[in-house]
This record gives C-alpha cells, structure tokens and sequence, in this order.
C-alpha cells in the first residue's frame, strides 16, 4: 500500500487518528527485548557464581558445604521447579489455544510448586541461621546467601507476576496483551529454571562432595 | 493477517511450543538431574575430579535441554538474535567466571603469608 493511498484511508475516516494503520506493538520485539533483559541478569547471576567461585572455599573455620548441605531437601526443590516448567509449559499450550480455564489451573499449580519451593528454601535458610551458619559466619556462606538468595528473591518475583497475571487472565480473558505478558513470564520462569541448574550443580552438588 | 502465519513459523518463536516438546524435555532434564544427584548422593565415585567433570558435563547438557525443549531456543527465532545475545552473553559469563577465578587464585597464591604479629591482631 503506498504512502498516499494510507493516508487517503486514515483521513476518510470519521474520526481523525494520529497513529500508523500497522499494529503498535509488534509481538516480537517485545520478546526479544524481554530476553536481553534475561541474558543481562544471566550476567548478574553470573557475577554472584564467580564471587561464590572465589570464596567458596572460605570457612573461616566455620562449617564447611559438606557438613551443612542435606541433598534430599535440595533434591525435593529441584524436582519442584523443574516441575513448575512443566507445568507452565502446559499453561502455554493451554492459553495458546484459548482454554482459560485449563490455563488457570496451570497457571495456579506453577505458582503452589514456585511457593512450595521457595517454603523449602526459607526453611533450609532459617535451619542454617539457627545453627550459626547465618551470612555473616564465613565468606563461603555470604556468597552462598547471596547466590542462592538472590535466585530465591527472582522465584518470589516470579509468582508475585504469576499471581498479577493470573488475575488478569481471570478478568479480562486470554487477550492478545495477556498473551504477550504470559509469554515473557515463561521465558522468566524457564530462565530461573536454567538459573538454578547451575545453583545445585556447582553451589551444593559440587560443594556436598567430601 | 494472523491466520495467515503458518504454525510451523508460530513455533520457532520461542517460549512456544508442542506439548510432546515438553515432555521429551521434562523426561530428558529429570533423568540428568537424576543422575547427578545419585552420583553425589552415592558417592559413586568418591571426591574425584572425575566426579566433579561429571556433575559439570550432566549440568551442561540439562541446560541445553532446557533451552531447546522449554525456551524453545534455535537458530530461526527472532532471526537468529536470540541465539546471538545468549552466545554474547556466554562468552561474557565465561570471561567473568574463568577470569575472577584464575586472578583470585593466583592473588591467594602469591600473597605474603601474615606475620605471627599479624595473626594475633586479627578479630
């Protein structure tokens, strides 16, 4: 369409619009834009692994990964966020196809499981600080607060959005707009996912070995 | 125009996908977690650098499956940007991991042990 027929067609409206036909939004930037947004906290986090990397080792004579760490606990928190992906994943599918109501129920076990691990994580937190192992004990256990919290602190972010949306969704339906919003929380939540494979793997898998 | 986008190009955009995309994932990404932990758990293979090479490689590829299966990352979406910022971005994670690293290593290594003067003015 030339630029004088489009013109033509704007101003044969009845009311005057001071915008472009084409859509305001293009889908794809908005995506692309969220995931730098995820590859610039990817740095963070990266930053905090290269801190922990440095003095993981730094017990100051306090209690080592080895003696702190209980595997199954972290174990159980793996499994529940790697079934949270899942199931946002099926959220996904579901809201793509304009099933609100399964989408819902998706939606709202990804957030029990997101807050089932984040119960664990606080209590795993509070049994250290009871034993004497708070943040201010060694270097190893700032960088392991600061790590691991700092990840703990995204989940929570994540399931105050989940929540956000999910009212959202409840109110005004699987709109274009919502679409968009769930899509970006998707890759955040993934992300944390992906995040937190690197956590058990190098913080307390690595850090358990005796 | 939206009817019009065949679904084979609705898939490449990321965080879309087919539902046997993630259960392959989710089946793929629990068997590795599986085993990393059964060998830490079992002590398998005791505190080798081997065990150690092990648990790194498992996490590596749990990450690869997470990004194609659950992200959905591949070279088409977003024209190939998406893949561009993140090997960006590993590169810049792997100049600052193996840079802070090796530099705080040789730092411990080099530095002047502390007098017994010093030791006892410690807190």
């Amino acid at each position: 369409m030339s630029a004088a027929s489009q013109l033509r067609l704007v101003a044969s409206r009845p009311r005057t619009q001071f915008h472009l036909t084409e859509p305001y939004h293009p889908e794809n930037s908005v995506l692309l834009g969220f995931w730098i947004y995820l590859m610039s906290d990817c740095l963070i986090f990266s930053v905090l692994f290269a801190t922990f990397g440095v003095l993981g080792r730094n017990y100051a004579g306090g209690p080592s990964g080895a003696a702190l760490f209980e595997l199954p606990v972290v174990a159980v928190n793996t499994g529940l966020l790697l079934v949270s992906s899942f199931t946002y994943g099926m959220a996904m599918i579901s809201a793509q196809g304009g099933a609100r109501r399964s989408a819902l129920a998706w939606l709202g076990v990804t957030g029990l499981l997101g807050c089932g691990f984040l119960g664990l994580e606080l209590s795993e937190f509070a049994h250290l600080i009871g034993e004497g192992a708070g943040p201010q004990r060694s270097a190893f256990l700032s960088s392991f607060f600061t790590l691991v919290g700092t990840h703990g602190l995204h989940v929570a972010f994540g399931v105050i959005w989940l929540t956000t949306l999910m009212v959202q969704v409840a109110r005004r339906g699987l709109t274009e707009t919502n679409l968009r919003r769930l899509m970006c929380l998707s890759l955040f939540w993934h992300f944390l996912d992906v995040i937190w494979i690197a956590v058990f793997s190098f913080v307390y898998l690595l850090g358990a070995l005796k | 125009m939206n009817a019009a986008v065949p679904i084979a190009e609705e898939a490449d955009l990321p965080g879309r996908g087919a539902r046997a995309d993630y259960v392959r994932g989710f089946t793929m990404a629990a068997v590795l977690t599986a085993a990393a932990f059964t060998l830490v758990m079992s002590n398998a293979l005791g505190n080798t650098p081997l065990t150690v090479a092990a648990v790194m490689g498992l996490a590596v590829a749990q990450v690869v499956v997470h990004m194609v299966f659950f992200l959905h990352m591949n070279s088409r979406s977003e024209g190939g940007w998406n893949l561009l910022a993140l090997l960006f971005t590993l590169l810049l994670v792997l100049i600052v991991l193996s840079g802070s690293i090796w530099v705080m290593y040789h730092l411990n290594a080099n530095m002047v042990p502390p007098s017994p003067d010093d030791m006892r003015q410690m807190p």
